[in-house]
């Protein structure tokens, strides 16, 4: 039996140099070379600073922007490492709520968001995707009714007419590609981006 | 539910049984030794690799050296990958500066990799290395699935040969499943990933300032490479802690298609190899169909139960309905580019199979959504099964249902042509049993120990469902979670690295023995009073048998999480 084991050992080590290290590398300078703003995370420059990465979802809460998902993801507490705070969109450790659909905590801080959206925009129904937390933590996207939603709120913010702004979410939705596979979706970043061309900024 | 959820499902369904015969002939070329297209390149790599390991290519095992080569690779992979780990610090292509993994964490990730179960203890972008993620884990993605590839075509043998003695050769099977499908595949793919969005560099991570002002670190890394074999392989285990929801590890829908096709592709070309290689196609679409219902079975109530959503959102005055402007539904743990349906289906494949990928947070689902997965994983992770464990689990409950055939009229029981007797059937019962033994056992443990009540994250029975599916995902090595719970603990580390280890490795010695005891048989010839096993009464009968065998098994459990749970949901009690 123990003649087996010679080729367990090598064969590990032949299999770490062929998949563990040219594979990966050899992807890596391919990759560069055919798609190098891919794959370097997709990042997005505004007057030659790196803003951002048009896939990962950012933090927007200033009321003149359009605001993304409920993020759930958080951080090392600076003051107390073994804890951890609250971190919206923090890229750097990607995660979900996790909240179960009996979970108390969960009701209450979706309470507490329903009641937040119907003081700003009385009387329209709340999309659910703006009251949940998304998978990842750093969903680049909305869907368009919620980004409708908040067509009122910016625009008496940016002193804007709201048609422009809902031609603003018209232009910016991407629907499914072919027509069939995936959702409609508006990318936040871009949208923003989009809003502050138009408002001149 | 909407029309063009179900268009997308079918969409896919179309996809899957498109490639089942194309890459199942493929693939019997691969392990029959044939040449193949991909020769002229591979073969002098192949040789090479024979030739410094001293394998005589020519030379077939009984069952019991293939067993012996295939645990003690498997030995020597997780000794290397703890090592990694532990030295990672030391080590180069480290930016981020990573620190040594901690030994209980070390160990169950370990063993999670090497048993293709991919379980994430750790959270990859604050814990791993580049180094670790790629000769640590991708390898083991690559060999891991392939050493479960080499075990579903050993016991195919098994069926195929008559009065034989050998079973193929471990290290030819593992080699040529790497060199000539899984590799191949990952390159084109892991491109057309990059392509769409996927980073692949080994740069540090990006410090921005965002549009409003904030900072914003983002984690890069070698994504596509690991990506792709990560479904390919069935191994699930991401390359960030959010898996496939993660915007870099899944952009955007066309590339969560491409994911869920390669999911299932292996898995379900496995059953064209199956019958190409007993000499009758029918019987692989046979096995192919018992499959087929119960996926499609599964997406139908995870895709109703998260479309329906949560009633007390609703109460609030939120539009959970699905309309042209949004996908509606349980929106808690999903992404808006997928949505409900690709969401549900996604749940549901990956669950089928032993992948774990996720595309969203199963903790999140409905009590009734989420016990699709569930269940899935308790079958045994027969539908399509991937390339872990899969088509050798079926083939363990067909040898069951030909025994039960075979008592109900009083004949011994045949499989294509074996006499299925005393010793496959007490292997048979031995790995099917070891399931409930480990889930249900550690289950028990660890709702009466402290270390083990402190790990859920929610209250109530959705709390009992967290831990019931850590141990089904640990001993089905499957890898998903409801993942709320605190893992990463020294008692659950240890008791799920052991679940995996037993999920694993118990599982497969049987099935293995079966292997070597059915290659020695001769074949019966079929006569009138053969049970045909590649009809619609055999394909009924394997679907009964798995829903019952299942269903006596773990319905008390499932009662006492998601069922109570669903009860609760609808009368609006929360904990």
């Amino acid at each position: 039996m123990l003649k087996e084991l010679r080729p367990a050992i090598v064969m590990i080590v032949l299999f770490t140099v062929l998949t563990g290290l040219a594979y990966p590398l050899a992807m890596t300078g391919i990759a560069q070379a055919l798609f190098p703003r891919q794959a370097n995370g997709s990042l997005i420059e505004k007057g030659g600073k790196v803003i951002g990465s048009e896939l990962i979802g950012q933090n927007f809460e200033k009321p003149g922007y359009f605001h993304g998902r409920p993020s759930a993801t958080t951080d090392t507490d600076p003051k107390d490492p073994t804890k951890t705070i609250a971190a919206p969109y923090n890229a750097a450790n990607s995660a979900g709520s996790n909240a179960g659909p009996t979970s108390k905590a969960l009701m209450e801080r979706v309470q507490g968001d329903v009641e937040k959206l119907k003081a700003e925009n009385p009387g329209a129904p709340i999309p659910v995707d703006l009251v949940t937390t998304s998978a990842s933590g750093l969903d680049p996207d909305i869907s368009p009714a919620a980004a409708l939603f908040q067509v009122p709120r910016v625009a008496k913010e940016r002193g804007l007419p709201q048609q422009r702004l809902r031609e603003l979410v018209a232009a910016q939705t991407e629907g499914r590609f072919l027509g069939v596979i995936g959702e409609p979706s508006v990318n936040v970043l871009r949208l923003n981006m989009a809003l502050d061309a138009l408002a001149g900024r | 539910m909407t029309f063009n959820g179900w268009f997308q499902i079918a969409l896919y369904c179309v996809v899957i049984v498109l490639l089942v015969k194309p890459l199942g002939g493929y693939m019997t070329r691969v392990f029959a030794g044939e040449r193949t297209i991909l020769s002229p390149a591979l073969r002098p790599v192949e040789r090479l690799f024979y030739r410094l390991s001293g394998v005589d290519e020519r030379k077939d095992q009984n069952w019991v050296t293939y067993a012996v080569a295939m645990l003690l690779f498997s030995l020597v992979g997780f000794l290397t990958l703890y090592a990694l780990q532990r030295f990672q610090a030391l080590l180069p292509f480290n930016p981020a500066g990573q620190s040594a993994v901690e030994e209980g964490l070390a160990f169950n990730t370990a063993m999670s990799f090497d048993t293709n179960t991919n379980w994430q203890s750790y959270v990859p972008e604050t814990t791993l290395s580049y180094l670790v993620q790629m000769a640590g884990l991708t390898v083991h993605n690559f060999v891991s699935a392939a050493t479960g590839i080499a075990l579903a075509v050993a016991l195919i043998r098994g069926f195929a040969r008559r009065s034989a003695k050998g079973i193929g050769n471990f290290w030819v099977d593992l080699t040529r499943c790497t060199l000539y499908i899984l590799l191949p595949l990952s390159i084109v793919v892991g491109l057309f990933f990059v392509w769409q969005g996927m980073p692949q560099n080994l740069s540090a991570y990006t410090e921005v300032t965002t549009l409003e002002g904030g900072k914003q670190v983002i984690a890069q890394g070698p994504v596509a490479s690991q990506e792709v074999i990560k479904m390919l392989g069935t191994n699930g285990g991401g390359f960030f802690n959010a898996n496939s929801a993660h915007p870099f590890e899944n952009p955007n829908a066309i590339t969560n298609f491409v994911q869920m096709v390669l999911l299932l592709s292996i898995g379900a070309a496995l059953t064209n190899v199956f019958g190409r290689m007993v000499g009758d196609q029918r019987q692989g679409w046979a096995v192919f169909a018992v499959m087929g219902i119960l996926m499609l079975g599964g997406t139908a109530i995870a895709y109703w139960a998260e479309a329906a959503g949560n009633p007390q959102i609703a109460k609030l005055g939120v539009d959970t309905d699905a309309s042209a402007l949004q996908a509606g539904g349980n929106m808690e743990g999903k992404e808006i580019r997928f949505g409900i349906a690709n969401s549900a289906l996604f749940a549901t494949v990956t669950t089928d199979a032993s992948c774990g990928a996720v595309n969203s947070m199963h903790d999140s689902y409905t009590p009734l959504g989420g016990l699709v997965p569930l269940f899935n994983i308790q079958l045994g992770e027969i539908i399509f099964g991937g390339v872990g464990s899969g088509l050798y689990g079926m083939l363990l409950f067909a040898i069951i249902s030909v025994f039960v055939a075979g008592l109900m009229v009083g004949r011994t029981p045949e499989y294509l042509g074996k006499k299925i007797e005393a010793k496959e059937v007490k292997m048979a019962m031995l790995a099917i049993l070891i399931l409930p033994l480990s889930i249900l056992g550690f289950t028990a443990l660890a709702t009466v120990v402290d270390a083990g009540l402190a790990g859920p994250a929610n209250q109530g029975p959705h709390g009992f469902s967290e831990i019931l599916y850590a141990y089904t995902s640990g001993t089905g090595n499957n890898g998903s979670a409801f993942a709320g719970i605190s893992a990463n603990t020294l008692f659950y580390n240890t008791t799920i690295g052991f679940a995996m280890f037993i999920g694993r490795f118990l599982m497969i010695v049987p099935m293995v023995a079966i292997a070597g005891s059915l290659a020695a048989k001769k074949i019966v010839p079929a006569s009138a009073g053969t049970f045909p096993t590649d009809g619609p009464l055999f394909v009924g009968l394997v679907i009964g048998v798995i829903l019952i065998v299942g269903g006596l098994t773990f319905f008390p459990a499932l009662a006492l999480g998601p069922l109570v749970e669903h009860f609760a949901m609808t009368a609006g009690t929360l904990f």
